[in-house]
């Protein structure tokens, strides 16, 4: 076959082929390769502890909800000053809790579930079980929120 | 002065290449076992890439290991890829090695000189599935965790050393942290680095050898190992790639649920595929027989397999069709139906 | 074959046939030894009451032979505690109506005889430092009470509800009054339309309790949180609650569904009709299961007993269970996406929250149905919507992921196929 002014000949095509391939294959291999090793923007999430604030950004007498590993926990700065922090998930429907000042316990909305912030005991309405209870530790300005064993 | 007289100066390297130069492959009926080897050989080395890639990301502690999966799936660009080709090659490396230890056993490919060959062979074969077996407890999902209980306690049921072998494999009494360090320790260092050995004495044997032919009757023929056995290699490796690539993206492998401790064994927990006639084996064989506990028994049946195994050119030798060589050819085919036929099994009963 | 390869060939083939056969049927574990029964503590002292009427026989020993479990025998009194005379003289003399022997009380008499002690707190904290002393009390206030009062003696009293020969204590299972017995025990008499004639009330309470969530939880689970006749009734002061003080009871339990529905718009509405509060929706014994079909402004929902479809009544049903449905379809529209992703072999755990959040909206908003505040429930379906929409859009992103993915495969095995292609074209070239 011609093309052009040149005889390709079968051997030049498959030469052709071949580079081409390779390069191809090169290319399709290399690009993931750096791709995977560039280290990803998104955070690892450690399942077992977490930030979960700053020392200021959560007043006595009030808490924050976060994200722990996939479930949401908050943490409660108590009135005497300490911080606890729990599971946020509800133990009767597993509705989101939150912190109430006004009753100064761990609330939910969904059927008046009043739980103690001291110690996630029930204290009134439908929850059949006690919230779990997670470690706190003040490292420097982190909060730190563990998961106990 | 030429880059090759340059390397020759220094490296040598003349001779290196007239020795990977000079072998020729027979063509044959059995054309197609000669591809065997250098698949499994590929996709050990896809292994090994994949898996140094893995270990960017891999956490290996109990708190960790799933999530870093999961992390390496879901999140790490390119990391599902990277992970599905590992878990898929793997499982096709073990397929392959097999394949390849059976297709060298009926062209008789360990009769003399390439007995140390064959041997070194076996002792590939048993790397590789203990690659597979420590590999796969390394996600930490349910599966991982509570297939690797049972086939730990199966080891503790040899007789005498047992128990020992049971604490030494899983570091302690219960499968713990102390066994996913140990598995990944073993996993990525010490497997990888005795492979490494004998591998390299394999290939250097193989090259030395050549190819085997069935039927040594006259000279045959035959084709250069370079350049026109590597180039149909390469077809072959370039259908393997293929082939990962597909399964990566078509069924990538599952990350599981984090491995509880504590939850009771899901029911109809089973191995690998590649170790299920083994345990629907020991599943069908009485608890007593002749008063020896039939597990026992069974584990002793396999550790005598594995020795044959590794014996086989020293049972069979000679070139010419004697019985020793008839005995070896039914026992393959039983072993090969014997093998299939028990892994079909252990996956129709529940 | 040599003789010796048939014959181990025969033996292999015999022995696999023998193993894959004999699979060992594991011998049925041994049955465990019956639990020797175990006899009541005999009394200490002697009881002459207990010793006689024992031997009796028929209807004279059916008081004596199961009365060791009786909680006043047990805490150390005899028969004479309730019918007077002297245990500890033989034969008849034990009955002498000089000793104090009353006989068989009569059912008038009962209130009076247990509240002998059990009024008294002097003597009842000696036994139970935390029982209360005003059961009789609150038994003359009760319907029960009133009418036995007035001469009626087929109405319940103490030992209709907590039995006779033995009393149990109200701890014990097979108490008539333990909390899962209570609404038998009621519906003895409650449920026997023959016996309530006089009484000119229904007797089909305890069939539809029976058909209830409530009785679904106490008898069929077990669950102590649930009610029985008495928690709403009242124990010993039954009657049944006002019109007004329905939402009360229920909020014993129920506590955030009245604070909601006593600034509703029903709360004042009901009062002025006299309509008994939370039973006009839910049935008072017969309440199952709320469902979202309930609200709107046709059948089988609750509010056309009062309300036309297009009144404002009805209007704002319709649009209350609207914004449910709604948030209902998006909830499940985002999960069908999240799971065809995840079948495809995306890691979806990103979306399980925004969909569990958007569940806490669904609860919140139908709690939320007893404000009848339609900005309410549809400021909690809103956010369940948008939290839905999150999911789905992750689901979305995943099943993007898949598509790209499946391109790139395509991409991949073009390059292949011209690698591979030149190679035999190399390979035909050489051997030519």
């Amino acid at each position: 076959m011609t093309l052009g002014s040149r005889r390709v000949t079968r051997r030049s095509l498959a030469d052709y082929l071949l580079g081409a391939g390779l390069a191809a294959l090169a290319g399709t291999v290399l690009y993931p390769l750096i791709r995977y090793l560039i280290p990803p923007q998104v955070k690892e999430v450690s399942a077992s502890s977490i930030v979960a604030a700053k020392v200021g950004d959560v007043q006595p007498n009030s808490g924050k909800v976060f994200l722990f590993g996939s479930k949401p926990a908050i943490l409660v700065h108590t009135s005497q000053d300490t911080y606890k922090a729990f599971s946020a998930v509800c133990t009767h429907l597993a509705c989101t809790v939150q912190y109430r000042g006004d009753f100064g316990h761990i609330w939910c909305a969904c059927h008046d579930g009043h739980y103690d912030p001291l110690s996630g005991q029930v204290l009134a309405g439908p929850p059949p079980r006690p919230l779990a209870e997670f470690g706190v530790t003040v490292k420097g300005n982190d909060i730190v929120v563990t998961r106990t064993a | 002065m030429s880059l090759g007289t340059w390397l020759e100066d220094r490296l040598k390297w003349r001779a290196a290449d007239d020795f990977l130069r000079h072998k020729s492959v027979p063509i044959n009926r059995h054309w197609y076992v000669y591809y065997f080897g250098g698949i499994t050989l590929f996709l050990f080395i896809i292994q090994v890439v994949t898996g140094l890639l893995l270990l960017m990301y891999y956490r290996p502690t109990a708190e960790a290991a799933h999530e870093s999966v999961r992390f390496i799936m879901a999140k790490v660009p390119f990391g599902w890829l990277v992970r599905s080709i590992h878990s898929w090659a793997a499982n096709l490396m073990v397929f392959w090695v097999f394949a390849h230890m059976f297709g060298s056993f009926f062209v008789r490919a360990y009769r003399r000189p390439r007995e140390l060959t064959w041997m070194s062979g076996a002792l590939l074969l048993f790397l590789t599935v203990g690659f597979g077996f420590t590999g796969y407890l390394l996600p930490w999902n349910t599966l991982a965790y509570f297939a690797t209980k049972v086939g730990t306690e199966i080891v503790g049921a040899v007789p005498g050393v047992g128990h020992f072998l049971l604490v030494l494999l899983r570091g302690g009494e219960d499968v713990t942290q102390a066994t996913l360090s140990r598995f990944f320790g073993i996993h990525v260092a010490i497997l990888p680095a005795l492979m490494g050995i004998i591998l390299a004495l394999h290939l250097f044997l193989v090259q030395l050898h050549g190819m085997s032919r069935a039927d040594e009757r006259g000279p045959g023929r035959a084709y250069a190992f370079v350049p026109q056995f590597v180039l149909r290699e390469a077809i072959v490796w370039v259908i393997t790639i293929g082939v990962l690539a597909a399964l990566a993206v078509l069924l990538p492998w599952p990350v599981g649920e984090k491995a509880d401790p504590l939850a009771p064994a899901p029911a109809g927990i089973k191995p690998e595929w590649y170790f299920v006639f083994m345990f629907q084996t020991l599943k069908l064989i009485p608890s007593h027989v002749l008063g020896i506990e039939g597990e026992r028994l069974g584990i002793l049946g396999f550790t005598l397999a594995a020795l044959v195994l590794l014996a086989v050119p020293m049972l069979d030798r000679g070139d010419q069709k004697t019985r020793a060589r008839r005995i070896a050819l039914m026992i393959g085919v039983f072993a090969v139906l014997y093998m299939a036929g028990m892994t079909i099994f252990g996956y129709l009963v529940p | 074959m040599r003789p010796f390869a048939r014959w181990a060939l025969l033996a292999l083939v015999v022995g696999g046939l023998w193993v894959i056969g004999s699979q060992s049927i594991p011998a049925a574990p041994a049955a465990p030894p019956a639990s020797p029964v175990t006899p009541a503590p005999q009394t200490a002292a002697s009881d002459s009451c207990i010793d006689c009427h024992r031997n009796l026989g028929g209807r004279l020993a059916a008081p004596a032979l199961r009365i060791a479990d009786d909680i006043h025998v047990k805490r150390g009194f005899s028969c004479s505690a309730c019918h007077g005379g002297d245990p500890k003289a033989p034969g008849i003399e034990a009955m002498d109506p000089k000793k104090g022997f009353v006989g068989k009380p009569k059912p008038a008499q009962l209130p009076g005889l247990c509240g002998s002690c059990h009024s008294n707190p002097e003597v009842m904290r000696k036994f139970n430092p935390k029982i209360p002393t005003d059961e009789v009390a609150r038994f003359l206030t009760s319907v029960h009470g009133q009418k036995l009062a007035r001469g009626d003696t087929r109405v319940a009293t103490c030992i209709s509800c907590h039995g006779v020969h033995p009393i149990l204590a109200v701890s014990d299972s097979k108490s008539p009054v333990f909390p899962t017995n209570v609404p038998a025990t009621c519906a003895r008499c409650h449920a026997d339309a023959q016996y309530m004639k006089p009484y000119g009330i229904a007797t089909t309470q305890y069939a539809d309790y029976r058909a209830s969530i409530h009785a679904d939880a106490l008898l069929k689970r077990g669950s102590k949180q649930a009610p029985a006749c008495n928690d709403c009734h009242g124990n010993h002061g039954a009657v049944p609650p006002g019109v007004s003080s329905v939402a009360n009871v229920c909020a014993q339990c129920h506590s955030s569904q009245r604070d909601l529905f006593v600034r509703s718009p029903h709360k004042a509405a009901y009062q002025a009709m006299g309509l008994p509060q939370c039973t006009v929706c839910h049935s008072n014994h017969r309440i199952v299961q709320p469902s979202d079909a309930m609200v709107g402004a046709t059948a089988p929902a609750v509010c056309i007993q009062c309300h036309t479809e297009t009144s404002k009544g009805g209007t704002a049903a319709k649009t209350i269970r609207t914004a449910l449905e709604d948030l209902k379809s998006s909830m499940a529209s985002a999960s069908e996406v999240v799971a065809r992703a995840e079948n495809a072999g995306m890691d979806m755990t990103d979306a399980k929250l925004p969909l569990s959040d958007a569940q806490t909206q669904l609860i919140l908003a139908r709690n939320l149905v007893h404000s009848l505040s339609l900005r309410e429930v549809q400021t909690a379906a809103t956010e369940g919507v948008g939290l839905s929409q999150r999911a789905a859009d992750l689901g979305r992103a995943g099943l993007a992921e898949i598509d790209f993915r499946r391109r790139g495969l395509v991409f991949a095995l073009a390059v292949l196929l011209v690698l591979a292609l030149g190679l035999y074209l190399k390979v035909r070239s050489l051997s030519a």
